[in-house]
């Protein structure tokens, strides 16, 4: 670190450490404020250093679960005309094989892992909404065992994890699809629910001083992936939600005979597939991001070169979709345009590689576990990357799309790309949640194994391909001229797995006799290091002001200043927990965020809408709709008891002479923030409906049909106006409750919930008066669709209205703390932005449109 | 062996120019594309151990150098030199060629294809599972599906093109080589689709056109008493609920067309021999073979009907 002497710290920590048997005292009330619950409460825990381990330990399992389906896959295909799997079996298999790695590993595994260190890196207790965090955890869970469960039952989705219709709408009557649809639906929701936490957490929960060019690499990838997420996620649900549509009512949006089309779906799907991609490759990056600065003890060169380009990766992954579609009979402007698009991505990939060169040259490197995956995922990586670049071209792409040499490209990209940055994880950060390391021996024979026998599986794929052997085939005839490299991927696949396996198991053994690791064992230089070994409940014991990129070599003394309770919040003086929320640029301290302890809720919650949808999966409606009244019921508990709590008192000394609010609503809030990017995912959803619509302009010359067969004009309008009239008496409902207006708040809520339960039923009168049938045709169920949607939200924001109605009369709001009014306020601004849309779509656009 | 003769089956040796452009295609980018993984595998080595234990002066230079140059100048270079090369061989493959006197219009079913050869003014001759073509000559395909997604693909000849519900797809190709070419469904299209193979035999044009005109004829009368006992069960026995032979009152058009079927080069779609024992089995057993196909087993049926069924097909010729 002899270049780093120069560093030095603006930063001051208390001059002197409190006296010893304070600091005891201290400790033993931030214990028992952070203690998880034992017994059978210990799953009410919602602390992040426990969902973290068990989010992340039910992906390996899916993980595993999936790397079996693979096996089996292999075996079949081991030899022409096997007989190991039926056809449907293999075709269950390779969809459910699919569809766990990327919605059950590969996608949660990232978040998972973010619950679990991101906190730490930044020296914060805990994110800003853990149970939020439990939530998604236990939904991801329940969705997850459903989903994988279904293939003991010979039930399970056989449509491939693109799910195209028409097989999946009108070919497969089962409720395989159901279960793929809804199944995903629900754990893509909560995927969307960590993503607001992590954007919240990287955005508001740093140490104060950690400027935004100081945040560690690994947050800003995870921003920019938890942003993606965001706006790739909507997308599918969307699609899911209409796909679901047509097979359980008969709308028909993707069935050319009644003005529908499948190709809808394939734009729906890949505007969230490729995005999705990099949602998993970006994360894992950031792992070797934190990796290969430690082990070369030198700071990353081209810092903001690695972030500008994660951000530009993430731009561009939107723009290449139609990459997946080459072969749908495109126009060659298309062709060529998204072919240029695709290859654009791999300047600012390889901008992200020639910086982890450049950094290995700044010093020198210390060979080691995680660095011996590291390079290895670069090995493999660059190969799939380079086999990208190939069938980003469209002409080539023609002959290898839906080939084995695809399959063995996106092999190399993801297992190179994620799976292997995300064991070298495992073998860095392991001591940090078990106090102990891994063992470097177990660590090199598991390495050379899956390495070797990952590349003797996926390198001959890319042959395979070529010679003519298409994906998702459950046999192939003997002497086709793929027999013999087949039976080699086999082998490979067995091998691969045998590496694996030994990881698992160096992870998994018992490790009570070997010592603890001493404190930060790779001498690293991010805060997530500064924990004890074993790690205590509390995470940091006080929270650092931070100057530097990488505090533990630039700040001197650091760590000893965070243990002595030097720095902020070093106490639990009233037995809460405290987390301090800084601001999104500069990390100046806002306030002091109160976090929620454990609680059963947030599982409750799971349950309960995990029943809405696989009840709805067997078409139960009732029991169904039943458990979505419950769900909103224990939301509604856990919001009345759990947010917006008012404090005891105003401001809090945080240490340090720093004073800080209990307190706050709208922007410096961590919950407006969320609220606000939740609905940017909620309107990306509508925009893809609206999407749909003018896709289907595109497409027919009759769609829309004659203004006259529409919802018309006059009933939309009046539902607009009427939304419009909630929307602004609920700003001005908010502006008379910060003047302490009691009545006339109350007045204004009511008078705007009735307003916009009146444009509720204006916006349904107009299709319904006009008799529009949503079965017959794809115009009259885009058209319901969107109405519908509009309906729901703005039925939503009458609860909200209702809720703070509520909120006041039990005195749980005020003048002043009114920060659930400030929500459902900003609530109300999009559900009127989506109301006008809706109603200038589906009003007004048919009059442009026929002139 | 599948027991249905040799065939080529690979984009690697292709039998026409278009195929034969994507082929050189291929070669070239996997030659850059080894090359320059060795290259940053030989650099990450090479970064490895270079180490630097001094203040460097230079090294924010070399740092400079290796991001910008590695990261932006060479991967820029290298794509717009790759795209111009790929992307000019765009057009004449997405081309189509509505002046080509061969217009043959391939529906895909599940799990097999219609194949129509268009006459203008006329009724198409219909067959399936087989496509034959003259050497030499530029032919359009008219893709489609009314039912789920396929792809159209015979490696040897072009890449591959979905056939979409509610959509025409169209493919030109030009065979410069005779012989026996492999075709697949390419897009997962249900349960069998690992079952939905074809040929495409390129033959001399005198062969084809001899061919083509045999294939508008109606069907041979059956002419021993086999195959009149099996012209009768085929009737009897609701094969012509499906299926049509020309010449008879079979005129069904939701399974295969049989006119010629003793004639093809398989049978099933590119799944089976050509001959009377497998005809035999697939009249039996049709749904294990080709698992969920919409053709019912008729196993129920005695052997010896099945037989003469059996029979009387296989003299389709």
């Amino acid at each position: 670190m002899n270049h780093l002497d120069a560093a030095r710290s603006d930063v001051h920590p208390m001059e002197q450490a409190a006296p010893a048997e304070m600091r005891q005292a201290q400790e033993d009330r931030l214990l028992r404020t952070w203690r998880s619950p034992s017994g059978w409460r210990y799953w009410s825990d919602v602390n992040n250093t426990s969902v973290g381990v068990w989010y992340t330990a039910a992906t390996f399992g899916f993980l595993l679960f999936g790397g079996v389906l693979a096996l089996l896959m292999r075996i079949q295909l081991a030899a022409p005309g096997n007989d190991f799997l039926s056809a449907d079996q293999y075709n269950q298999v390779f969809t459910v094989h699919g569809s766990v790695m990327m919605f059950l590993f590969a996608i949660p595994v990232f978040e998972a892992i973010a619950v679990l260190l991101l906190p730490q890196m930044m020296g914060a207790r805990d994110l800003p909404f853990p149970r939020l965090s439990a939530f998604g955890f236990w939904a991801f869970l329940i969705g997850g065992l459903f989903l994988s469960g279904s293939i003991f039952f010979n039930a399970a989705p056989a449509g491939g994890w693109f799910m195209y219709p028409p097989l999946t709408s009108n070919y497969q009557p089962g409720i395989g699809p159901d279960i793929w649809l809804l199944g995903f639906s629900f754990i893509e929701v909560a995927a969307i629910a960590a993503a607001v936490e992590m954007i919240v957490g990287t955005l508001k929960c740093r140490p104060p001083g950690m400027r935004i060019n100081l945040v560690p690499l690994y947050a800003w990838y995870v921003l920019v992936a938890a942003t993606m997420i965001l706006f790739a996620f909507p997308p599918l649900i969307a699609g899911s939600l209409l796909l679901e549509l047509e097979r359980a009512f008969a709308w028909p949006f993707f069935d050319p005979t009644r003005g529908g089309d499948p190709l809808l779906w394939q734009h729906l799907f890949w505007l969230f597939g490729h995005p999705e991609v990099y949602i998993i490759f970006l994360p894992s990056v950031a792992l070797i991001a934190m990796i290969v600065p430690t082990f070369v003890r030198a700071p990353i060169v081209g810092y903001s070169w690695v972030v500008l380009s994660a951000i530009g990766t993430g731009f561009l992954s939107f723009g290449l979709w139609v990459h997946h579609m080459f072969t749908t009979g495109l126009p060659a402007i298309s062709l060529a345009l998204f072919s240029a698009a695709s290859e654009a991505v791999a300047i600012p990939t390889g901008v992200q590689i020639f910086c982890f060169l450049a950094t290995l040259t700044a010093g020198r490197v210390i060979h080691s576990i995680p660095m011996l995956f590291t390079f290895g995922s670069l090995v493999i990586f660059v190969l799939g990357g380079l086999t990208g670049v190939m069938v980003a071209i469209a002409p080539f792409d023609f002959q290898a799309h839906d080939t084995f040499f695809v399959v063995g490209h996106f092999h190399y990209v993801l297992i190179g790309g994620a799976l292997f940055p995300i064991f070298a994880a495992c073998y860095y950060f392991f001591p940090l949640f078990e106090g102990k390391q891994l063992s470097a021996r177990l660590g090199r024979i598991g390495f050379w194994l899956a390495f070797v026998g990952f590349n003797v599986a996926f390198l001959p794929m890319h042959l395979t391909g070529l010679r003519g052997m298409p994906r998702r085939v459950y046999t192939y005839a003997e002497g086709s001229g793929f027999d013999l490299l087949n039976l080699i991927s086999t082998v490979g696949a067995f091998v691969l797995a045998a590496g694996i396996a030994v990881i698992f198991w160096d992870i998994l053994r018992p490790k009570h006799r070997q010592p603890l690791s001493p404190r930060n064992p790779w001498n690293a230089g991010t805060l997530e290091w500064l924990q004890d070994m074993p790690g205590q409940p509390w995470g940091v014991r006080s929270i650092p002001e931070i100057d530097s990129r990488y505090p533990l070599w630039q700040q001197p003394h650091l760590m000893r200043d965070v243990d002595e309770g030097r720095f902020y919040l070093p106490d639990a003086e009233e037995g809460k927990r405290e987390t301090i929320v800084t601001s999104p640029v500069d990390a100046t301290a806002q306030y002091c965020l109160r976090l929620p302890g454990p609680s059963f809720i947030p599982m409750l919650a799971a349950v309960t809408t995990g029943g809405f949808f696989v009840l709805g999966t067997f078409h139960l409606w009732l029991a169904s709709l039943m458990c979505l009244v419950l769900a909103l019921g224990v939301i509604v508990y856990w919001l009345w008891t759990g947010t917006a709590v008012i404090p005891e008192k105003e401001t809090k000394d945080v240490g340090l002479g720093l004073s800080l609010p209990l307190y706050v609503s709208g922007q410096t809030s961590v919950s407006w923030w969320a609220m606000f990017i939740t609905l940017l995912a909620d309107q990306t959803a509508f925009v893809s409906l609206l999407f749909g619509y003018f896709f289907f302009w595109t497409r027919h010359t009759d769609f829309p049909p004659s203004p006259d067969a529409g919802p018309g004009l006059l009933w939309p309008l009046l539902g607009a106006a009427l939304v419009l009239m909630a929307w602004l008496l609920t700003s001005i409902a908010r502006y008379w409750n910060k003047r302490d207006l009691g009545m006339w708040v109350h007045a204004a809520l009511g008078v705007a919930a009735l307003a916009a339960v009146g444009g509720i039923a204006a916006l349904l009168a107009g299709p319904g008066l006009a008799r529009l049938d949503p079965t017959s045709d794809a115009y009259g169920a885009t058209v319901w669709v969107l109405l519908a949607w509009t309906s729901v939200h703005v039925a939503l924001g009458v609860v909200m209205q209702a809720y703070c109605v509520a909120r006041r009369w039990a005195g749980r709001m005020t003048a002043r703390h009114d920060a659930d009014f400030a929500n459902v306020q900003l609530y109300w601004h999009f559900c009127a932005l989506t109301a006008v849309l809706t109603v200038a779509v589906t009003a007004g656009f048919p009059l442009v449109a026929r002139g | 062996m599948d027991g249905l003769g040799p065939s080529v089956a690979s984009a690697l040796s292709p039998a026409s120019p278009e195929a034969a452009r994507l082929a050189a295609l291929f070669w070239w980018m996997a030659g850059g594309a080894i090359l320059i993984w060795i290259g940053v595998v030989a650099l990450t080595i090479y970064c490895g151990r270079v180490g630097s234990d001094v203040h460097d002066p230079f090294a924010e230079r070399r740092n400079q150098l290796l991001i910008v140059g590695g990261g932006v100048v060479f991967p820029t270079l290298v794509l717009a030199v790759l795209l111009g090369y790929g992307l000019t061989m765009l057009p004449p493959l997405v081309a189509r060629a509505p002046d080509a006197r061969l217009q043959i219009a391939v529906t895909g079913e599940q799990w097999w294809w219609r194949v129509q050869y268009q006459r203008p003014g006329r009724a198409p001759i219909e067959l399936a599972n087989e496509i034959r073509l003259p050497v030499g000559e530029r032919v359009q395909f008219h893709l489609a599906s009314d039912n789920v997604i396929h792809s159209f693909w015979v490696p040897s000849l072009a890449g591959k093109v979905d056939m979409i519900p509610g959509r025409t797809t169209f493919l030109a190709v030009q065979p410069t080589a005779t012989g026996v070419f492999q075709g697949v469904c390419a897009e997962y299209c249900g349960t069998s689709h690992a079952l939905m193979r074809f040929r495409v035999q390129v033959m001399e044009r005198d062969g084809f056109e001899r061919w083509l005109e045999h294939q508008a004829t109606p069907a041979l009368a059956a002419r021993n008493p086999l195959t009149q006992r099996g012209e009768a069960l085929f009737l009897a026995s609701g094969c012509s609920a499906c299926h049509a032979v020309n010449g008879t009152r079979a005129r069904s058009t939701i399974g295969p067309d049989l006119t010629h079927v003793g004639g093809r080069l398989s049978l099933a779609a590119g799944i089976l021999p050509n001959d009377a024992n497998a005809l035999t089995q697939w009249i039996s057993r049709a749904g294990s073979i080709k698992p969920d196909a919409h053709m019912p087993s008729f196993g129920m049926l005695p052997a010896d009907d099945v037989r003469s069924i059996a029979a009387y097909l296989e003299a389709l010729q």
